[in-house]
């Protein structure tokens, strides 16, 4: 938008991260498209990536490293291709994670992602009844998701004494009929080959199983939905400071106000920086590409404005109850800073 | 409770019930959202300027009954699906709730559905009167249903047969 040439390298086959699978309107402001569906949202910025002759995309290539000399290696049409470019921006996103219990490696435990992935990207009905394992807004999100596609979600389950993802989101499944049961968890996954049903008790505040409180869920899948950890290894590989803040869900590169991190000319924006809503992502990564082009030259009349008014919408997403730990997490990173 | 089990306590519901001179005035809308989330498009979804977030978009919407006139624009545009519209005035015995829905099939007019209170409980059966698609981008349908006047409080969620 502001002049700069950029080369988007996607590693899937079609860029749009998380938003292509999401069928759910956006919360936030009309700044972030709230009220507008994430594949929608996903659909407009993709044309407009398409439109724009400053963009070329490059989907089914992976970055593979950022060396001191500012060359990056990507593998792009089964080629190892290297590329010198004057700033680089890491938006990876994040990783689910998963969970240690018995039976954890039968066939039919998937995160919440894959499950998503299989209903709204490929069309397949991924299972007849799941139990959900997390309150967060994936786990929520992704039983309503279930019950849409035609799925029975036993329950959802939640270790914490309370549900930790949007309550208009828990309060939408529950009254379809989903349990939400917090301080709960799961004790094993059962099952001949696969998984036929699950174990779950409630647990105490040291969160150890209460006995007597054991109940059978049968089911044909299990889905986790316990947390995302930021994908960093690229900015680990290039030398970037890291700092462990819990608040942000694991290390995170040290960033400045710019989201420009220890190394000269590479930015991070999104999940990677810390896991937080998809809006504030966006924003993140508009802002990045916003201070990338200003550090490039390229100042428009336009370009401060564009940069304050980010920060702005920034400030707004997290300024609320909602945004508590996400700012504690950003004052703690700031102490790092040199 | 609310934040244990997604369900709103009798308390939270007080809360954000119209009093009966307004409900005996026709449809009003219940704004069932009692957490601060970075959310606002109800704001601008009302023409009327009938729903207001004195602070910024963290804060809770707050009605004012008095400008609502429960034309139900809000029920679609809410991405919590926490917007309802009830109207006492109906009929003597039976009331009218407008409500968000989002799953298949959907249900036609003059077409019984088993309804649900906010546990998910089952109610009964009552008749849809109208159903109002929200078009290809918003995609969510508004279905209005008429149950006894003592359940509009209650039903906030319907079932529909294959």
């Amino acid at each position: 938008m502001l002049g700069a040439k950029v080369l988007l390298v996607e590693r899937d086959d079609i860029p749009g991260g998380q938003l292509v699978k999401q069928t759910h309107k956006f919360f936030g402001s009309e700044k972030q498209y709230a009220g507008d569906r994430a594949i929608h949202i996903a659909q407009m910025l993709l044309d407009n990536v398409e439109s724009n002759p400053n963009i070329e995309v490059w989907t089914n290539s992976t970055v593979l490293g950022i060396y001191e000399d500012g060359v990056v290696t990507v593998e792009h049409d089964e080629k190892h291709t290297k590329i010198m470019p004057k700033r680089v921006i890491i938006s990876t996103g994040a990783a689910e994670k998963f969970l240690g219990f018995p039976g954890n490696d039968l066939p039919g435990i998937y995160g919440a992602g894959a499950v998503q992935t299989l209903m709204n990207m490929n069309g397949v009905k991924p299972a007849e009844r799941v139990l959900m394992v997390g309150a967060g807004n994936i786990g929520l999100i992704v039983s309503y998701q279930l019950k849409q596609a035609g799925v029975e979600v036993a329950a959802v389950i939640e270790g914490m004494p309370t549900i930790g993802g949007y309550l208009v989101h828990a309060s939408k499944i529950r009254r379809a009929g989903i349990p939400v049961l917090t301080r709960h968890t799961i004790l094993e996954a059962y099952g001949d080959n696969k998984v036929e049903g699950a174990k779950i008790a409630e647990i105490d505040e040291k969160w150890q199983p209460i006995p007597g409180t054991e109940r059978d869920i049968p089911c044909d899948t299990i889905c986790l939905a316990v947390g995302l950890s930021p994908l960093t290894e690229l900015a680990w590989q290039a030398g970037c400071k890291m700092a462990y803040i819990r608040e942000l869900s694991g290390h995170v590169p040290i960033v400045n106000d710019d989201l420009e991190t220890t190394v000269d000319g590479i930015y991070c924006a999104g999940d990677v920086c810390g896991i937080e809503e998809a809006s504030a992502a966006m924003v993140e990564g508009r802002l990045a590409g916003i201070n990338a082009a200003l550090s490039l030259g390229y100042i428009t009349s336009e370009a401060e404005e564009l940069r304050k008014n980010a920060m702005d919408e920034l400030d707004e997403l997290r300024s609320g109850e909602m945004g508590n730990h996400i700012r504690n997490g950003l004052e703690k990173l700031s102490g790092y800073r040199t | 409770m609310l934040i244990s089990d997604g369900v709103p306590t009798i308390e939270d519901i007080i809360k954000i019930t119209p009093s009966d001179e307004r409900f005996a005035q026709g449809p009003v809308a219940i704004v069932e959202c009692f957490q601060e989330i970075p959310c606002n498009p109800c704001v601008k979804a009302c023409k009327r300027g009938a729903i207001a977030m004195p602070n910024d978009i963290n804060d809770i919407p707050v009605i004012d009954p008095e400008l609502c006139n429960g034309c139900s624009l809000c029920v679609s545009l809410c991405p919590g699906l926490a917007i309802f519209i009830v109207d006492k005035t109906y009929s003597k015995e039976m009331a009218l709730v407008k409500l968000p829905y989002e799953y298949v099939p959907v249900p036609e007019a003059s077409q019984y559905v088993t309804v649900l209170n906010r546990a998910g409980e089952v109610l009964g059966d009552y008749e849809v009167v109208k159903v109002m698609s929200g078009g290809k981008v918003n995609m969510t349908y508004t279905i209005s249903l008429t149950v006894p006047q003592e359940l509009v409080m209650e039903v906030r969620d319907i079932k529909v047969k294959e």
